[in-house]
């Protein structure tokens, strides 16, 4: 007997597909079938997406926590075998604070993780999966990718400690380039500190249009190896369908905490947030004793809710 | 199509001044009638007045692409736009304020009256100042004449309010302005609309 598509909300006929896509390039499945002890996630808690974990005590006495988030769990959970590559998908509910108004909810994440000796084919790989994932949602997609070690060393070339550093980072993901002039006059430094930074922000595009500018950038400011990094992910879209989908955005992240390298977000016409997020983790694997890479990303289906068959948006 | 939310009211008069020299007139806007929604196809725009504070969250939510709302509101509700220009109207500052001859006694709780709790919490913390938030909706200046608290974090404009109530400005926490908004997502799918919208309206603010 098969399973009619009609008695599945668009929900799950996505998370089907996505699984489907993933176990056909070899991926094979994590499930999370128990919970992690809360001190998993309080030693990480700014890598998670929302504040806030649902706790509980288990049989045995110890402070468990209701999943918010899966990759930490698969990150705990396998092992680091020097010269190997796992490849991973999950599909899982999370329950995350979705609001201060709204509290708890269940959401359903769908994601694919790569963990070990995490090459650039490995990554040009993640980033067609994500293109992939985002048309199976809607053909109306843009895939915005973004390098975070660039951003990183602009922001720390004039970021004097921790707190300006944070402030600048804000600066970025709002494309608040004005903020920017702000921060460096309340910190003391020449307003011109801060022009790579907005020079940098202030470069929105396809890969073609803004690349040239990029590269010139990066060699001013002694980034060039990761504007190279940058060029070959964008490059990996080269002649395919999804290259007019892709756009380059240092605004996609500003965690540098747990991220490094590329990171990457996905956004779908009528839908007003992310829908796709990841990146390279190798700064998370660190903190967790890990020697090898990890490169991964998540598509939330809960925001999803209001898409409708054809991938138009039902409102 | 790009949606525009406006604030209602001489802000928001001010600043589609500028939206309409920027290339994105839209007559009907001004005109006294019922309407809520107006169209210039031509010109590719539909603004909206809404509350102020809500300006925010029509844009965060995608129900406009862009808008313009007071820093005040963007730090107290923190939500995911992007901040594109500051357009330098709706001039004002988030300060403290106390009655006259008010002197802090570190060895009590803080009593703090404010709409801004967010933004209250956030200063004190930084200073590791223990406080107690008084949530208040409007006339916060009353609280401390009452006893009920014993200072207030509010939008100081002119601090003709707080002179005539015997208080004062004991500290300012930052800076208010107008700033033009952006969906996120918005922005990725009329980013040429946008990016038009912006650089019309900076020359505007930019006019000496």
């Amino acid at each position: 007997m098969q399973i009619e598509e009609r008695v599945m909300d668009s929900q799950e006929r996505i998370g089907f597909l996505l699984r489907s896509l993933y176990a056909g390039y070899g991926y094979s499945r994590y499930r999370m079938g128990k919970f992690e002890e809360y001190d998993l996630y309080s030693r990480n808690k700014d890598f998670l997406f929302s504040e806030g974990v649902i706790t509980f005590t288990d049989t045995n006495g110890r402070l468990m926590a209701l999943k918010p988030d899966v990759t930490l769990s698969i990150v705990k959970n396998t092992r680091d075998i020097p010269g190997t590559l796992r490849k991973m998908y999950y599909h899982e509910n999370v329950y995350r604070v979705a609001s201060v108004e709204d509290g708890f909810r269940e959401m359903t994440q769908v994601g694919v993780e790569c963990m070990g000796e995490i090459d650039s084919a490995c990554i040009a790989e993640t980033l067609m999966l994500a293109a992939e994932s985002l048309r199976l949602c809607s053909e109306d997609y843009v895939l915005e990718i973004s390098h975070l070690g660039m951003l990183g060393a602009f922001v720390d070339a004039i970021a004097s400690d921790e707190k300006m550093r944070e402030e600048l980072l804000q600066c970025a993901v709002e494309k608040n380039l004005h903020g920017i002039s702000r921060i460096c006059a309340d910190y003391g430094k020449a307003e011109s500190a801060g022009e790579p930074l907005r020079q940098l922000l202030s470069l929105y595009g396809s890969p073609k249009s803004v690349m040239p500018k990029i590269r010139r950038l990066a060699e001013e400011n002694g980034a060039a190896e990761y504007a190279e990094e940058l060029a070959r992910a964008a490059a990996s879209f080269a002649g395919k369908e999804a290259e007019n989908k892709i756009r380059i955005d240092f605004s996609a992240s500003g965690d540098v905490k747990y991220y490094n390298g590329i990171a990457f977000k996905g956004f779908i016409s009528g839908i007003p947030d992310s829908v796709l997020s990841g990146g390279q983790y190798d700064r998370l694997m660190r903190r967790m004793g890990r020697r090898d890479r990890a490169v991964g990303f998540a598509v939330f289906l809960n925001k999803l809710e209001r898409l409708a068959e054809g991938g138009k948006t039902d409102d | 199509m790009i949606n525009v939310a406006l604030p209602k009211g001489r802000l928001g008069e001010k600043v589609y001044a500028m939206f309409e020299k920027a290339g994105f007139p839209c007559p009907a806007l001004l005109e006294n009638s019922r309407k809520l929604i107006f169209d210039n196809e031509e010109a590719g725009v539909r603004y909206f007045w809404v509350k102020p504070s809500d300006v925010a969250i029509y844009v965060a939510r995608g129900a406009a692409d862009v808008g313009v709302a007071g820093k005040d509101i963007l730090m107290e509700y923190r939500l995911e736009v992007y901040e594109l220009l500051d357009l330098n109207v709706g001039k004002c500052r988030m300060a403290v304020a106390a009655p006259e001859q008010f002197r802090d006694n570190p060895e009590r709780t803080l009593r703090v009256a404010t709409k801004f709790s967010r933004i209250a919490r956030d200063f004190y913390t930084a200073r590791g100042r223990d406080i107690d938030i008084i949530h208040l909706n409007g006339s916060i200046e009353i609280a401390p004449i009452l006893g009920l608290s014993d200072v207030i974090v509010d939008i100081v404009e002119t601090g003709t309010t707080l002179r005539e109530n015997h208080l004062e400005v004991i500290e300012t926490i930052m800076p208010i302005s107008a700033r033009l908004i952006a969906n996120k997502s918005g922005f990725k799918f009329k980013t040429a609309q946008i990016e038009r919208l912006t650089e019309g309206i900076r020359k505007e603010v930019e006019q000496p």
